[in-house]
């Protein structure tokens, strides 16, 4: 690795750190506001216009709240419980692909931080160890209702992480790559993979629900029932934490979802355009980002429809329907392969 | 039984189809619902940039009016106590020295006025009963307070100023200035019938 290509990765890594950050920020704000649009209210519009102040003042009263921290609680591992659960969500956004590359100088300098060969693999297993912040947080609280919170999201992501694997082995058949890159650009030409794998996305976005503890699957964090849940102890930027930690895996999954299935940056007739190299990058990474929106905004959407599943009802989905839909769908995968002579 | 609006169903327990199983139909149907009122028009009104359009007898905060020479019209008669059903009102009265002709309009007046508004209803039976034209409701709102004291509301709040005079001319429409003359030529022949 050269020395600008070093340092190229370096502001890679700041600003994709940085984005996923600002766009955890503002998302806070795009939700309040989709929650009052949806619900025929006008939502913040005190800070700044349409309230785009908001997530900096929410931030900034983050930070200034008191700090409490249970005298019965197990104080280390009570911090390391957000601290985790944040470097968790904020580890994935390194092997998305986010634009095709710069040129310069001769060199390309790819818009993603590492191509790890593994990338998929990757991904599934930093989210997965991503629990063990909320099961830590949940535990050092001492509290029934943490605890019963940490124990629901251990369960529910251990259900459904199932289900998401095997929706992602019939991607991965057909694409025959784990990286992501590679199956980014697999989608250059012709259809994205959401053609070929209908069923396989359907059981990818319910997971995805599911692993970032979004409503209808909300029920580690739900209110009515157990209070805050895992959540319920903490107070001041731990909290924040938490619930930024959130809105990142949100961005990420939903930028995940758009590049397995929705093409990641590819677009529709890219290539007839007749674009310069770099300028056909910015519209690239414009439509990524597009794309990523659109399924922000269906997380949001959905949180505001659906009411909360009950605790049976979320296993059943996830060991009853979702796992047998998902085996269902490797097997019609290999012999659609086998028929149309795909198998290498 | 009455029917309130037409959009009773009839409710059966029966099992589900499979495509009610499926849930999915059901919820893309809920969610155009919800998507739809994303587009509807808000119900909010963005109250101190956007004041909502008070109809003209809108019934407010109190005003005690002075006359034309800036003297106090009430004379602590305690009709409009009397009349009140949520006993908001008390008030002291107290003779008028001379030399305060200017400052009030009959020989007695109210050493002390006070309205609670946390017990007001903003009936307007005060406005009625008053026979000297001097409580009037207004359609200015009673501003809220952090404690229960200050919503009782004094002279200091309550009498109009000499140089801000408070309108209510809105309140005066044909039929309330007609029921007022009414209720004089009422009150007047109860009074002589009395005197035969």
């Amino acid at each position: 690795m050269t020395d600008s290509m070093l340092i190229y990765k370096i502001i890679l890594c700041v600003i994709v750190f940085a984005v996923s950050l600002g766009a955890a920020a503002y998302m806070t704000w795009g939700e309040r506001k989709l929650a009052a649009w949806l619900q025929d209210r006008v939502g913040p519009n005190r800070a700044g216009p349409l309230g785009l102040l908001q997530p900096i003042a929410d931030g900034i009263k983050m930070i200034f709240k008191e700090e409490m921290i249970p005298t019965h609680s197990n104080r280390w591992l009570f911090i390391l419980g957000p601290c985790f659960f944040m470097l968790c969500a904020c580890m994935t956004g390194v092997v998305i692909p986010w634009g095709a590359g710069w040129e310069a100088g001769g060199t390309i300098f790819p818009m993603q931080v590492t191509d790890i060969n593994i990338g998929l693999l990757y991904l599934l297993g930093v989210v997965s160890i991503g629990v063990y912040g909320v099961m830590i947080g949940g535990w050092a609280s001492n509290n029934k209702y943490s605890l019963l919170g940490a124990l629901r999201a251990s369960s529910q992501m251990i259900s459904y992480e199932v289900a998401m694997g095997l929706a992602l082995i019939a991607l991965v058949m057909m694409t025959g790559t784990l990286s992501l890159k590679e199956i980014v650009a697999q989608q250059d030409q012709g259809l994205a993979f959401v053609v070929y794998q209908p069923l396989g996305f359907i059981i990818f976005i319910i997971c995805a629900f599911a692993e970032t503890n979004r409503a209808p699957f909300d029920l580690p964090e739900c209110e009515s029932e157990l209070v805050g849940g895992y959540h319920t102890e903490y107070s001041s930027m731990k909290l924040g934490f938490f619930l930024f930690a959130e809105y990142i895996n949100m961005f990420i999954s939903s930028a995940i979802m758009a590049s397995l299935y929705f093409g990641g940056y590819n677009f529709p007739f890219q290539h007839e355009l007749g674009l310069d190299g770099n300028v056909l990058t910015i519209v690239q990474t414009a439509f990524f980002f597009g794309k990523i929106f659109i399924f922000i905004f269906v997380f949001m959407w959905v949180r505001w429809t659906l009411p909360r599943f009950r605790y049976d009802q979320l296993m059943n989905l996830g060991w009853k329907v979702l796992l047998p839909l998902a085996i269902a769908n490797i097997i019609i995968t290999g012999f659609v392969m086998l028929f149309m002579g795909k198998l290498g | 039984m009455m029917q309130l609006t037409n959009r009773s169903m009839q409710v059966a327990k029966k099992e589900l189809t499979f495509m009610e199983r499926l849930y999915f139909p059901a919820i893309i149907k809920g969610m155009i619902i919800t998507l739809s009122h994303l587009f509807k028009r808000k119900a909010t009104i963005k109250y101190p940039d956007q004041v909502r359009e008070l109809s003209a007898v809108y019934r407010g905060q109190h005003v005690l009016k002075r006359d034309e020479a800036g003297a106090e019209r009430c004379t602590a008669c305690g009709l409009c106590a009397v009349a009140c059903p949520a006993e908001a009102i008390t008030m002291e009265s107290a003779e008028r020295k001379k030399g305060e002709e200017s400052l009030y309009r009959e020989e007695k007046y109210a050493k002390i006025y006070e309205i609670n508004m946390l017990r007001c209803i903003f009936c307007g039976l005060c406005e009625e009963a008053c026979p000297k034209e001097a409580i009037f409701l207004t359609d200015r709102i009673v501003p809220s307070s952090f404690t229960r004291g200050e919503e009782v509301f004094g002279k200091d709040k309550l009498v109009e100023g000499i140089d801000l005079r408070v309108d209510v001319t809105k309140r005066q429409t044909q039929e309330v200035l007609s029921f007022k003359t009414d209720k004089k030529h009422y009150h007047n022949q109860t009074f002589l019938d009395k005197k035969k």
